[in-house]
């Protein structure tokens, strides 16, 4: 191995890096490397991404629906009033 | 490199599908795509007085607006009168934007003004953000890896090395985001707060470091603390906990 040996320590450290686009190229380049042939650490990628999306899926809180209405009519009341 | 981007990419699509696909349910205009393009024009909507392009960033911003207001209020109910307050302020004060910021970037701000004053009236002391210790240090088991001496240190140990969870792990199981929304609950506050506004809620970076004032190392190092913590919830629960890390 060459002394740009990225050990899978390291390499898991900087995955929400890599994925943000956040790491200078020579690094980008490196985990790419890394990530071509190690099989591990691509899974342990993979599975960041599904933790990721899945918590785009989590049901939130949201604004009662009577407080919604009650805002949509002030907003069409304010426009009402001038004229719109 | 073309990786990278490539990824940004499906992030960005990825945040753009949740906020659009979100509220289908109930009955929202989806079809007029995400909030974020065409930003000039949504605020020129809503001076115009287009009643659906507002219920849309309501409907779109109010869960992530509450729970930045909860944290400076002492209940939901109150996190939630917050938020409608911003509304309504938002509504009389939209002639006054001038786009020196984004627009949700502006609605935070007013939010986060209306939260605190409110959680200085409810005398709610609010936590000064510890410097956490889970901020710092590796955020993979270190006995997961091989020690210095082997030839190939910092390599996964074969014992301890992630496992696939199984053909049907691109999406979870409901139980599985049972463990995933209780392990988020458990996040030391700050990372909880990031994960949140970033994933779940889909917010862009520069956004959550703004509404937190956060730097853009800071909060990519948060983010990343708490997605590795849900990532290891997860794994415990599809593949038991990784014996071979806890004794060396």
């Amino acid at each position: 191995m060459t002394g740009d040996y990225l050990p899978c320590a390291h390499v898991v450290e900087l995955l929400t890096d890599y994925l943000e686009g956040a790491l200078d190229p020579v690094t980008t380049a490196r985990v790419d490397a890394h990530l071509f042939d190690c099989e591990p650490c691509t899974t342990y990628l993979a599975q960041l991404r599904t933790t990721i999306i899945e918590l785009g899926t989590l049901p939130e809180p949201t604004l009662p629906a009577d407080t919604v209405n009650a805002l949509e009519e002030a907003f069409r009341d304010l426009h009402s009033r001038h004229g719109h | 490199m073309p990786g990278a981007v490539l990824d940004r990419t499906i992030w960005a699509g990825v945040v753009v599908t949740e906020g659009g696909s979100r509220y289908q349910g109930v009955g929202m205009d989806v079809q007029s795509g995400p909030v974020e393009a065409g930003e000039e024009n949504l605020v020129d909507r809503l001076r115009a007085g287009d009643g659906a392009a507002f219920t849309r960033i309501v409907r779109g911003w109010s869960p992530a607006m509450i729970k930045v207001a909860r944290q400076y209020v002492a209940s939901h109910a109150s996190a939630e009168e917050a938020v409608q307050e911003t509304w309504l302020a938002v509504i009389k004060g939209i002639d006054r934007f001038q786009g020196r910021s984004s627009l949700r970037t502006w609605v935070f701000h007013i939010l986060a003004n209306i939260a605190r004053r409110q959680g200085t009236n409810e005398s709610r002391t609010l936590p000064t953000p510890p410097v956490e210790d889970a901020d710092s240090g590796p955020s993979v088991d270190p006995n997961r890896f091989r020690p210095v001496g082997d030839r190939w240190v910092g390599g996964w140990r074969a014992e301890a090395a992630p496992r696939s969870w199984g053909p049907e792990s691109a999406t979870l199981n409901a139980e599985a985001r049972v463990v995933l929304t209780a392990a988020l609950a458990e996040l030391p506050q700050r990372q909880r707060m990031v994960v949140e506004l970033r994933d779940v809620h889909g917010l862009p970076a520069d956004e959550v470091c703004d509404i937190l004032a956060l730097s853009p190392a800071n909060q990519r190092v948060l983010l990343h603390r708490a997605r590795a913590k849900l990532r290891e919830q997860l794994e415990t629960y599809y593949t038991g906990p990784n014996e071979q890390a806890v004794r060396p």
